[in-house]
């Protein structure tokens, strides 16, 4: 158990020592808020959806943890030729409690990323409307960051080098980002936009964030966290096996 | 034994280390070195073989046999981010040292690379050879009766080179720690090791002490010995993606 603290708090204190990182990562977020939020605004209004910063608050907090989560799963590919996981994997220790902990901590980090966000959003003007509903979505918050921070360890376990990141960058990330209702509401959308949010795990996170905090939820708040619980479940499975499978 | 695809880079080599001796793991580049160092230290599968540590089977019962070794990388393995203290405390849960053993052996170890009065600060401003020290200090917490070293003082200052050999002597000496290393330091080679092997295109050409190995090839010394044994001509390798992230890495350093 010690040991699954320990990875765990080492990717806190790795988190909170790099305060230009953590500056830097919120750059985007806040940018896409204040841009978008303050420049669709007034058309958004008119075309009757009612204040688009309300709207959008959940998806930038998505998006938030999204990249956060990945990252810090592929940061493994640097740690295990040149840092702690290295040592990680010669030590007595089962690579189960390692992907355990490295998991917790990654999605914990990515957790309080969307925390700072969600702050922010209530400076720019985002008002939930029942705050008794905040745990439940701090529920699908740490539901995200999960599932994402084993899809990075998944990817970051069959990848030899950085390389493939930029590709993964522009044609996982970005995708998953814009494609999943985090910008625009579903109502009135071509199919095929549809059909691909459906199949878009961020789609039903963010969804579940605006049901619990603007009783705005397209898919049903029930539906988002069955489906995003029991895909967790499944990348977790693979992520640990792919990692477990690590050579160095 | 090791095959990547094709390539035989570790073609059937056998050899055994005594208790308590120190031995050296010389040879050119790409001769298959850090392959074998990988097999024994359970990162790497063998295709084929046997190996053994401390008496336990390593391919058989890794946890088991982790816990007999300690090993300090080519490569950095320390975590920048964390301060000299967070490293060697981290070490010591993940080896399942108890806590006052570890805080006292903790601080024994400090003081012997003489990092103890930097014990709280992030290890990203330590300079090459104090990284080294505070590796090998690493390696020592839960008392490892082997010790296996990759190129341990390659690029640092003789000075910190002595020092470094200086306390795994100690160690050796004190403790009975055995001591596996690789090296291309030749000088370093003659005066540390009991009995050194030499490896090339993946296989052992040559076994013995200094002085043998130099009789053998009627040579006076070892650097000539291994010239004599492995040819002079260069080795050329292709940079794979393990150089590219070390240049990657070197060119963070420096900023």
């Amino acid at each position: 158990m010690n040991i699954i603290y320990i990875l765990w708090l080492r990717q806190i204190k790795r988190y909170l020592r790099s305060k230009s990182r953590i500056i830097g990562s919120l750059g985007q977020p806040l940018l896409l808020l204040l841009a978008l939020g303050f420049g669709f605004g007034p058309i958004y209004q008119k075309a009757g959806g009612g204040n688009y910063i309300q709207f959008l608050a959940p998806g930038i907090i998505g998006m938030g943890i999204l990249f956060t989560a990945v990252f810090s799963g592929i940061e493994i590919i640097w740690d295990r030729q040149f840092g702690f996981l290295k040592e990680t994997l010669v030590a007595p220790v089962s690579r189960m409690k390692i992907m355990i902990g490295r998991t917790l901590g990654g999605a914990t980090v990515a957790l309080i990323q969307g925390l700072i966000i969600f702050l922010i959003s209530l400076i720019a003007g985002f008002r939930p409307t029942h705050l008794i509903f905040l745990p439940l979505a701090l529920l699908f918050m740490f539901l995200i960051s999960l599932f994402f921070t084993g899809l990075g360890i998944a990817i970051a376990s069959l990848l030899k080098d950085m390389q493939g990141f930029q590709l993964i960058m522009n044609f996982l990330l970005m995708p998953l980002f814009f494609l999943s209702g985090a910008l625009f509401p579903f109502q009135g959308l071509p199919e095929a936009l549809v059909i691909i949010a459906r199949i878009d795990p961020l789609s039903y996170g963010i969804d579940g964030l605006r049901g619990t905090l603007l009783n705005l939820s397209h898919f049903g708040m029930l539906q988002d966290f069955l489906i995003l619980g029991i895909i967790t479940v499944i990348v977790l499975a693979i992520g640990s096996y792919l990692f477990s499978k690590i050579e160095v | 034994m090791k095959k990547f695809g094709e390539f035989i880079a570790v073609n059937n080599i056998s050899f055994s280390v005594r208790k308590e001796e120190i031995f050296a793991f010389l040879g050119p580049n790409g001769a298959g070195k850090t392959t074998t160092i990988k097999m024994l230290t359970t990162l790497l599968h063998p295709t084929s073989g046997q190996v053994f540590l401390d008496g336990k089977d390593v391919i058989k019962n890794h946890y088991q046999a982790r816990s007999s070794f300690g090993i300090v990388f080519q490569d950095q393995s320390l975590d920048d981010e964390l301060t000299a203290w967070e490293n060697m405390e981290y070490h010591g849960i993940l080896y399942g040292v108890p806590k006052k053993s570890r805080r006292e052996r903790i601080e024994e170890l400090l003081k012997f690379v003489e990092l103890w009065d930097r014990k709280k600060h992030l290890v990203k401003n330590f300079s090459g050879g104090m990284k080294r020290r505070l590796e090998v200090a690493r390696g020592l917490i839960h008392h490892p009766k082997i010790l296996f070293l990759d190129e341990p003082t390659l690029g640092l200052d003789p000075q910190t080179r002595n020092h470094i050999w200086n306390y795994i002597k100690k160690m050796n000496h004190e403790e009975g720690t055995t001591v596996f290393f690789t090296t291309h330091y030749m000088e370093e080679a003659e005066k540390i090791a009991h009995r050194i092997a030499i490896i090339d295109h993946g296989k052992i050409i040559a076994e013995g002490s200094s002085t043998e190995l130099k009789q053998k090839t009627k040579t006076n010394s070892l650097e000539d010995a291994f010239l004599a044994l492995t040819g002079s001509k260069i080795r050329d390798e292709e940079a794979g993606a393990l150089d590219q992230m070390r240049n990657h890495f070197r060119m963070r350093r420096r900023r």
